[in-house]
C-alpha cells in the first residue's frame, strides 16, 4: 500500500477501539445507492522506479529547445542554491503560517520578500503573492476600484499594449462586478500607448490607468507622462512591471510626480523556471494609503510576551477566512514556495547581479535583432527603445519560417499574429542573459537558411518598408 | 537576524551574474533607475546558511505530525518532486508549440481523465490555480449559464455556516449576494431552513461534503433535488475528497460543478502557502462554459483546446496554465497510487480519524458530534475546559507545539465553540497518533493543575505567544536600516 503505513495488527487494535468489525463500517453514513463501483478508468499503480522510466521518457522527448520566447514567461539562470534550499522539507511541506510560533521561519522570509519587492518596485508595502502575474493584475483592478474613493465609476483604461492574455484574465475575473476595461491603441510607429487617444477621456471618471512597462511588445513607455496625466485626472496608476527591468529601470515607484500607486507583475524571472506555464507567483506592491485594500496574505514585525522580536500574519480582517463575504477578495493558498525561491534568487543575485542580467538580457536582445535584421526579409516594426523583447517582420508567411526552425529544436519566438493581426507576419523576439553569441549565431544562420529556400522556391517577398 | 542585517557594502555571490555590465547606452537616461534598490549584499554562504537556519524554524509535514483539519497534511512523497522537475519539463516554455511538449501535455491530459473518473463528472479543466479559484471557475460558470439561458434575475448563492470563508468571499467575487444556511445539531444542512430560502432568486448552493464538520451530509440527494427543482445548480467543494476517495463521487452525489484541492487529496506540497492546484469538474450542461485552456487528444496529437472551440467559455483565468508543475506531482502521485490505491487513501484517513477521536473521546474530550462517524477529520470543542477552567482551544493548540505537534485547526468551522478541527491523514502510524493523544491527556492534566503552562505556551519555540494587536496597529511590514 503506498504510503500507508498500517500493519494487519494495527488495523486490528485500531479497529476494536472504534469497536467496530472492519474499515467498510466506517462508511456506514453513506447512502448505500450514491456508493461508486471499481475505477476501472484509472491504471494499476506503479513503483517509483517505473513512473521514474515513464517520467524521464517524456521528459526527454520533450527536447529543451533553444529558447528565444519570451512574451511573459523567460529563460534565466537559476541559482542551484534556490531550488536545494526551497525544496527543504521545512519549507516544502509546511502549511501557510498560521501557528506563527512554529513558522517564524516562513513568515521571516515573507517580511524579507516584501522588503526586497517594496524596494524593486520603490513603493512602500508588499503583500505575500497572487496567484500570478494575470490573475494578479485582475486583483490590481478590483483593489484600484475600492481604493480610488475620488472616483465612482467602474471604469478601467486598459492599453493595447498589455499582455493579450493578461487583458483576458483580467476581463475574465472583473466582468462580474460590472467593471469596464476600456482599450487604449498603441502607436503603429513607436509602438507605445498613443497618448492622443487618452484626451477623448479627459474629465471623465476613469477609476485608474494600467501601465505594463515595458510594454508586451517590449517597448518603453512614457510613464512619467501617463502617470501624471492618469493623477491629473483623479484615477490611480497600476503598473505591471518586469522584476528584472526593474533593477535596471525607473521603477514603478518613481514614475512621474508621485509614482504609479500599485505595481504588480509576473514574479517567475526571479528564480522560478519556466515549467510549461507555472506554478509562478503575482507580486502586488502599493502606497501605505492603500494597504488596507490589498488583496492576500501580508506579514508583520511585532514583539513577543517577552519582548523579542517575530513575524505574524497581520490585516487578517481584509481577508476571507475572517470577513468572509466581506473579504477583498477570496484568495486562501497562494504561491508561498515561489516566493521563498524568488527571496533566495534576489538574495544571492542583489541589486548589482540583477541589473546586470538585466543589461546582459537588453544588449543581447539588441545582438539578436542585428542578427536577424541581416536578412533582408526581416526588419523591426517599432522605432522606440525597447528593454529585452523585440517585435519583427518577416516578409514570408510565418508559418513557413518557424516550423523548419522548430525542427531544429529552437524556439525563435512569439508569432504576434492572433492578437495584433495588423502586425502581419511578426515575431516578438528575446534574448536573455543565457544566450550566448553562438546561440543568437544559431538562429540567425538558421533563419537565413529557411529564407534563402523559401526565397529559391519562388514565395513572394514583401519588399523592405523605408 | 534579517538577511539584510548581514549585508555588507560591496559583496555579492560573484558567481551568480554575468561578470561585467552590458552596454545600455542606447537606452536614454530618463529611463533608468537613479538608485539601486536596497537588496541584501552577502555572499553565497551567507544566503545559503541564513536561509537554511530559517528554514528550522518552521514546523512541516517531513519533520512533524501535523494534524491540521481541512488541510489534509499527508506525506509528500519526494518522487514527484523530483520527477515533475526533470530539466525537459522546467525548460518547457509555455508558450512554445505542442509539437515540443507531447510528454508534458501527455501527463496532464492523463490527470484530467484520472480526475474525471475519480469525481464522476464529465469534464475536466486543469486551469485553476488553487481551491478559492476553482471556486471562483465553478461559480462564474454557473453564472454563465443561468445567462445563456436569459434567467438573469438569480441573484443569491447559499452558502452553509459551516462552509469555508473563501465560498462567501467567491460568491461575491461573482456578482452575487450570499444567503447563509445554519446547520442542525446533528451537523447536517438545516433542511427547514434550506426550504425557506430556496427560491427563483436562487443560482445554486455551495456545499462541501463531507462537511468542515467532519460529518457525511446524510441528506446530500434531498438537497441536490430541491436546488435543482428551483432551477438552481450545485457547487461542491472539494476539500474535503480524501476522505471519500473510491467510495463515492460528487458527480453520483448529484453536483453540476466541483474543485478539488490537489494540495490537498493528491499531495502536492502546501509549500508554506502555495501554491496549490484546483482542477474543477463540470456535468454536460457546464461543460460549454468551461474556462482554457483545456487539453485535449485526438487519438494522436495532444494540444489545446481554445476560443474556437468553446466561444462560450467564462474564459481565461492565468497568463499560461494555472499551476502546471503541482499537476505534474499530482499526476506522478496519482500513478502510483494507481486504481487500488485511491480507495485506499480513504480507508486509511477515515480509519486514523475514527481511532484518533475514540481514543481523545474515551481520555475524556468532548466530541462536538458525539454519535456521528468521523470521515477524515473530527471535531473536538473545549467549551467545558474554557468555562471551568478559563483555558480556550488557543492555550491547547500553542502547548501542543510544546510536545512537538502541529496544532489542529483552531476555531473553524466558526459556529462550534472553542473547537479543534483534527485531521491525521493516512500516512500516520498508529504509534503516532497514540503519541499524538499521550500529549493531549498530559495537556488536558495541565489545564486542571498547573493552568499557567497552557497560558502562556508555547515556551519551547524561537518565539513566545506574539503581539497580534501590536502587528496590526503599529504596521512594520518592509525593514528599513
Ligand atoms: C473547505 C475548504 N474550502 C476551500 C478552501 C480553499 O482552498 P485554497 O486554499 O486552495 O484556495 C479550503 C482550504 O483552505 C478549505 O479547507
Amino acid at each position: 500500500m503506498p504510503f500507508i503505513p498500517h500493519s494487519e495488527s494495527d488495523i486490528r487494535k485500531m479497529l476494536a477501539t472504534i469497536g467496530v468489525d472492519n474499515i467498510e463500517a466506517l462508511f456506514d453514513e453513506i447512502p448505500a445507492n450514491l456508493r461508486m463501483g471499481k475505477l476501472s478508468g484509472v491504471p494499476e499503480g506503479l513503483i517509483e522506479q517505473d513512473i521514474a522510466r515513464l517520467m524521464m521518457e517524456r521528459a526527454e522527448a520533450d527536447g529543451r529547445p533553444l529558447c528565444f520566447m519570451g512574451a511573459g514567461s523567460y529563460d534565466h539562470h537559476i541559482p542551484a542554491a534556490v531550488w536545494e534550499i526551497t525544496t527543504r522539507g521545512e519549507f516544502y511541506s509546511a502549511y501557510t503560517p498560521y501557528q506563527a510560533e512554529a513558522s517564524q521561519g516562513t513568515l521571516q522570509l515573507i517580511y524579507e520578500f516584501q522588503t526586497m519587492m517594496a524596494q524593486l518596485t520603490g513603493l512602500d508595502v508588499s503583500n505575500a503573492s497572487l496567484y500570478d502575474g494575470a490573475s494578479g493584475l485582475a486583483e490590481a483592478i478590483l483593489m484600484a476600484v475600492r481604493a480610488n474613493r475620488k472616483s465612482k465609476s467602474h471604469r478601467i483604461l486598459m492599453p493595447v499594449t498589455v499582455h493579450p492574455d493578461y487583458r483576458r484574465t483580467a476581463n475574465t475575473i472583473v466582468k462580474n462586478q460590472n467593471i469596464e476595461l476600456l482599450e487604449v491603441p498603441y502607436s503603429p510607429e513607436g509602438g507605445h500607448i498613443l497618448t492622443d487617444s487618452l484626451k477623448a477621456y479627459e474629465g471623465e471618471d476613469i477609476a485608474a490607468l494600467v501601465i505594463q512597462h515595458p510594454n508586451f511588445f517590449g517597448i518603453l513607455e512614457d510613464v512619467d507622462l501617463l502617470t501624471d496625466w492618469a493623477h491629473q485626472q483623479g484615477a490611480l496608476v497600476i503598473a505591471v512591471a518586469n522584476p528584472i527591468a526593474m533593477a535596471l529601470l525607473k521603477p514603478p515607484g518613481a514614475w512621474g510626480e508621485s509614482g504609479a500607486d500599485i505595481a504588480c507583475g509576473e514574479g517567475q524571472p526571479l528564480g522560478v523556471p519556466m515549467m510549461g506555464g507555472g506554478p509562478y507567483f503575482g507580486f502586488m506592491c502599493c502606497k501605505k494609503d492603500y494597504v488596507r485594500q490589498m488583496p492576500g496574505r501580508i506579514v508583520g514585525r511585532t514583539l513577543d510576551r517577552d519582548g523579542r522580536v517575530g513575524y505574524t500574519l497581520t490585516l487578517q480582517a481584509r481577508e476571507q477566512h475572517i470577513r468572509r463575504s466581506k473579504a477583498t477578495s477570496n484568495i486562501c493558498t497562494n504561491q508561498g514556495l515561489l516566493v521563498t525561491a524568488a527571496t533566495i534568487h534576489m538574495a544571492l543575485l542583489g541589486a548589482e547581479g540583477l541589473k546586470r542580467v538585466a543589461q546582459a538580457c537588453h544588449a543581447n536582445t539588441r545582438k539578436l535583432v542585428a542578427a536577424l535584421t541581416a536578412s533582408d526579409c526581416v526588419e523591426t516594426i517599432f522605432n522606440r527603445p525597447y528593454f529585452h523583447e523585440a517585435a519583427l517582420r518577416i516578409s514570408l508567411p510565418l508559418d513557413n519560417v518557424l516550423r523548419p526552425l522548430h525542427a531544429q529544436n529552437i524556439l525563435p519566438g512569439y508569432a504576434l499574429a492572433k492578437d495584433y493581426p495588423e502586425l502581419g507576419d511578426a515575431l516578438l523576439v528575446c534574448a536573455t542573459e543565457l544566450r550566448s553569441d553562438a546561440d543568437i549565431d544559431t538562429f540567425a544562420g538558421h533563419l537565413g537558411r529557411v529564407i534563402e529556400k523559401q526565397t529559391a522556391a519562388g514565395r513572394p517577398v514583401k519588399p523592405k518598408m523605408a | 537576524m534579517l538577511i539584510f542585517e548581514h549585508s555588507h557594502s560591496g559583496r555579492r555571490a560573484q558567481a551568480q551574474a554575468p561578470q561585467s555590465n552590458a552596454d545600455v547606452s542606447d537606452i536614454p537616461e530618463d529611463f533608468l533607475r537613479a538608485m539601486p534598490p536596497g537588496l541584501p549584499q552577502v555572499s553565497e554562504l551567507q544566503v545559503v546558511r541564513h536561509y537554511t537556519r530559517l528554514s528550522q524554524k518552521n514546523f512541516s509535514i517531513d519533520t512533524q505530525f501535523y494534524p491540521l483539519g481541512s488541510c489534509t497534511m499527508k506525506y509528500n512523497p519526494r518522487a514527484c518532486n523530483t520527477l515533475a522537475m526533470l530539466p525537459g519539463f522546467l525548460a518547457r516554455h509555455p508558450l512554445a508549440p505542442v509539437s515540443m511538449g507531447q510528454g508534458f501535455l501527455a501527463c496532464l491530459y492523463e490527470l484530467q481523465e484520472m480526475l474525471k473518473e475519480v469525481t464522476g463528472m464529465k469534464a475536466v479543466t486543469l486551469t485553476p490555480a488553487a481551491g478559492a479559484q476553482g471556486e471562483f471557475t465553478g461559480v462564474a460558470m454557473i453564472r454563465a449559464y443561468h445567462d445563456a439561458n436569459g434567467d438573469t434575475a438569480r441573484n443569491e448563492i447559499l452558502v452553509p455556516d459551516a462552509a469555508h470563508g473563501t465560498n462567501p468571499a467567491t460568491a461575491v467575487m461573482c456578482g452575487y449576494k450570499v444567503h447563509e444556511i445554519p446547520t442542525d445539531r446533528q451537523g447536517d444542512v438545516d433542511m427547514e431552513a434550506l426550504r425557506i430560502a430556496v427560491g427563483p432568486q436562487t443560482a445554486g448552493i455551495m456545499l462541501t461534503n463531507p462537511s468542515t464538520l467532519g460529518v457525511f451530509e446524510r441528506r446530500i440527494k434531498e438537497i441536490a433535488d430541491l436546488i435543482h427543482e428551483a432551477g438552481g445548480l450545485l457547487y461542491y467543494d472539494g476539500a474535503n475528497l480524501n476522505a471519500i476517495l473510491g467510495k463515492v463521487r460528487p458527480g453520483d452525489m448529484g453536483f453540476d460543478v466541483i474543485h478539488m484541492n490537489l494540495h490537498k487529496t493528491f499531495s502536492t506540497p502546501h509549500g508554506g502557502g502555495g501554491p496549490g492546484a484546483g482542477p474543477v469538474g463540470v456535468s454536460k450542461r457546464l461543460e460549454p462554459f468551461m474556462p482554457l485552456p483545456i487539453v485535449g487528444y485526438d487519438g494522436n496529437e495532444y494540444d489545446w483546446i481554445t476560443e474556437d472551440v468553446r466561444p462560450q467559455s467564462i474564459g481565461r483565468l492565468s497568463a499560461f496554465m494555472g499551476n502546471a508543475g503541482v499537476l505534474m506531482r499530482a499526476y506522478i502521485y496519482g500513478r502510483m497510487l494507481g486504481r487500488e490505491g485511491m480507495h485506499r487513501v480513504a480507508d486509511f484517513a477515515t480509519l486514523n480519524a475514527n481511532y484518533l477521536m475514540a481514543r481523545l473521546t474515551e481520555a475524556g474530550f468532548d466530541v462536538a458530534f458525539p454519535g456521528r462517524r468521523a470521515t477524515h477529520e473530527f471535531i473536538i470543542t473545549l467549551k467545558r475546559q474554557d468555562k471551568e477552567l478559563g483555558i480556550t482551544a488557543m492555550d491547547f493548540a500553542k502547548r501542543l507545539l510544546d510536545y512537538n505537534f502541529h496544532a489542529p485547526t483552531t476555531y473553524f468551522p466558526l459556529l462550534v465553540p472553542e473547537c479543534l478541527l483534527i485531521e491525521p491523514t493516512e500516512t500516520e502510524t498508529k504509534e503516532e497518533l497514540d503519541a499524538f493523544v499521550e500529549a493531549m491527556i498530559k495537556i488536558k492534566q495541565e489545564a486542571e493543575n498547573s493552568p499557567e503552562l497552557l497560558k502562556e505556551a508555547p515556551h519551547t519555540q524561537p518565539v513566545r505567544r506574539l503581539d497580534e494587536v501590536r502587528a496590526a496597529k503599529q504596521l512594520d511590514l518592509t525593514w528599513s536600516a
